[in-house]
């Protein structure tokens, strides 16, 4: 590591694109964020909002083409990814960047039993003797919370129930100490129970392991949950980063703020009727160059459908992408 | 509350079991009780919610309910008819009386047929409309749930998840229902789309004079829509009361924990509820536990959970739990 203060991953403007037959399509449009050692970034967006596809893009894990990273730059411990060989990416994949992914059953393989998929990257990665690897892996199992690992490393994936199956997935990708973890919505197709127990059982191996997460999900609540930042991303692009409480106590973009206000609580005041974020998400087969939530924002004005706006700082390391200030209820100036 | 209202559905000791067949005889060796005993009513005009876990068998009652399945045992009336035995023509004069939305808007619609032919579907089964009438009726339904009359000649797939959904419900209104079981119709869309959904069911509600069986996993959107909730647990409910008293004051120690899970989107406010993590798995329907069927999981288990099945009792007005604790 550089210093103590250093970011463990950097990205800046990343841009990723995908040809497709039928034009152009602008999934990632301009991404920037950083992460320190040690933190919980959340990323919150609806389906196409691009969240998997930037972290996707990060480790070229899409197929290219179609997709094809247009610019940016993404520095990972003071190393340029896009200037990385295939093979020094294949160190960096599953070695010091983990990926959890949303379903635990389909990146799963089914023909090979859990031990052995527990073992692959701590051989490939570490190098390490088969019988070496077979005890690590039982360690791995029991450090997420797996009874009786001995016995279950010679068990199939179709063998584990869903939250058990997820438990997996996370011991492999925590198998080589990676500095950083990605999470692809992982609690997604699990139930509120079992989500619960996966939500402290990575809020108790942060404690032990200490290592930078990036958790992707749909999830305000979940979000608040777990996380130390978090970015809200539309349309490809992040129009809103603070601080967990201070997106939640002070949310600037009318996206955020809706978002907030439509969701129903299980505790507290509840409201006669929903509000509702009328309209569709943006197509995105071009580029944006207006502000691409103006649409179906209720404060938008003229300049909102000239110009895209960029990120402003708005205090307390929070800034957004809009032009409208909540405060005065007019445009922001800047 | 609900006094003076008549129950239009009414369920008795429902029971729905798939047999298991093994070797190569297909001997049956076993079977999953999906739903084993559950006896609720739904009053006219209300919505009941029914939540629980995946594989707890909720979708299956609200399947059973409109006898899309052969149910293994127990009774279930409809405004006023019981239909739990009934079979071929007798059956399908009920069907327009009752009516489903599906959960997965992609798979329940036709993608060779257009939309105005997905929604008229229903009126060539049951009616003698003529074909004009049917064309005014669709352009009407689609009005009704917010689509415009010109994409009446458009396909599925040019839909987005959320107005594909309105199709469904189009199609489930065109026979004026006066029940319709609503499985999942939410969990499939984004946030800002479920609330425009929900809106829309709610209006339907209200003009049309509707019943939902509202069958969903997510117990927030279940607090905002239903006049009562019911709890399943395994094949079974466990709790079944008022909304408003169920969520301020759970008294089955699963529902208290299920509530006790969802995330809260406040990181600074307090929690009303202690966060209660319940410990391994469901178990399998096929093999359901002795005695009270949470009891491998319940942190309040007794001696007596493990061997006797808690009765199904009312504990306060309008208030069921089927738990050993309100003995």
């Amino acid at each position: 590591m550089l210093d103590q203060n250093a970011n463990v991953l950097d990205v800046a403007n990343l841009k990723t694109v995908f040809n497709t037959r039928d034009g152009m399509v602008h999934a990632v449009n301009g991404v920037s964020f950083s992460l320190a050692p040690g933190e919980l970034l959340g990323i919150v967006g609806e389906s196409g909002s691009g969240k998997s596809v930037t972290m996707m893009s990060l480790l070229k894990l899409l197929p290219m083409p179609p997709a094809e990273i247009q610019g940016g730059s993404i520095t990972f411990d003071g190393q340029d990814v896009r200037a990385m060989s295939e093979d020094r990416l294949r160190r960096l994949r599953g070695g010091e960047i983990g990926f959890i992914f949303q379903d635990p059953m389909t990146s799963l393989n089914p023909v090979f039993n859990v031990g052995f998929q527990l073992m692959e990257p701590l051989r490939v990665h570490m190098g390490m003797s088969k019988a070496a690897a077979r005890v690590r892996a039982k360690e791995l199992l029991e450090l997420v919370g797996i009874p009786d690992a001995e016995r279950r490393l010679k068990d199939f994936p179709h063998q584990f129930s869903g939250g058990m199956r997820q438990r997996v997935m996370i011991a492999i990708a925590l198998a080589c100490d990676p500095k950083v973890l990605i999470a692809d919505e992982p609690t997604t197709a699990l139930d509120v129970t079992i989500q619960a127990q996966i939500l402290e059982l990575i809020k108790d191996l942060r404690e032990k392991l200490g290592m930078a997460i990036i958790w992707i999900t749909h999830d305000l609540g979940v979000v608040a949950e777990i996380a130390d930042r978090v970015a809200v991303m539309y349309a490809g692009q992040i129009v809103e980063h603070a601080p967990v409480k201070e997106l939640f106590r002070n949310p600037q973009h009318p996206y955020t703020r809706a978002l907030l206000e439509t969701l129903p609580k299980v505790e507290g005041p509840r409201n006669e009727r929903l509000l509702s974020i009328e309209g569709q998400p943006p197509s995105l087969s071009e580029a944006p160059s207006t502000c691409e939530f103006a649409p179906r924002c209720k404060y938008a004005f003229d300049k909102c459908r000239t110009d895209n706006p960029a990120r402003i700082e708005v205090g307390n390391s929070h800034d957004v992408a809009c032009w409208w200030d909540p405060t005065t209820g007019g445009p922001r100036d800047a | 509350m609900l006094d003076g209202t008549k129950p239009l559905v009414r369920v008795d000791d429902l029971k729905m079991h798939f047999p298991i067949f093994k070797g190569v005889l297909r001997r049956r060796v076993g079977e999953v009780k999906a739903v084993d005993g559950v006896s609720f009513e739904i009053y006219e005009g209300e919505t009941l919610g029914l939540v629980g876990e995946s594989g707890c068998g909720k979708s299956t009652v609200g399947r059973a309910l409109l006898r899309l399945y052969d149910i293994t045992d127990g009774h279930i009336e409809i405004d006023g008819s019981d239909i739990s035995t009934l079979s071929g023509e007798a059956l399908r004069d009920m069907r327009p009386r009752m009516q489903m939305i599906f959960q997965d808007p992609q798979a329940s619609l036709n993608p060779r047929m257009t939309v105005g032919s997905i929604i008229a579907e229903p009126l060539d089964e049951h009616t003698n409309l003529t074909r004009k009438e049917k064309r005014e009726k669709v352009a009407k339904l689609m009005d009704a749930v917010g689509l415009a009359r010109r994409f009446a000649d458009r396909y599925p797939h040019e839909f987005s998840g959320g107005q594909r959904q309105r199709i469904g419900i189009a199609r489930a209104l065109a026979l004026n229902p006066k029940f319709i079981v609503c499985d999942e119709p939410i969990a499939a869309l984004d946030v800002s789309i479920q609330a425009q959904v929900v809106n829309l069911l709610e209006d339907l509600q209200q003009e049309f004079g509707l019943t939902y069986l509202f069958i969903s996993h997510d117990l927030s959107m279940v607090r905002h829509l239903a006049t009562r909730v019911a709890v399943m647990y395994l094949g079974k409910i466990a709790e079944l009361a008022p909304r408003d008293a169920l969520y301020a004051d759970p008294k089955h120690p699963y529902t208290q924990a299920l509530l006790s899970a969802v995330p809260h989107p406040d990181p600074a406010g307090d929690r009303q509820h202690e966060r209660i993590i319940l410990k391994g798995d469901v178990p399998s329907p096929a093999n359901p536990p002795k005695g009270c069927n949470f009891c491998t999981r319940c942190p309040k288990v007794m001696e007596i959970c493990r061997s006797e099945t808690p009765e199904w009792r009312e504990v306060d007005a309008g208030r069921f739990v089927a738990c050993h604790l309100y003995n």
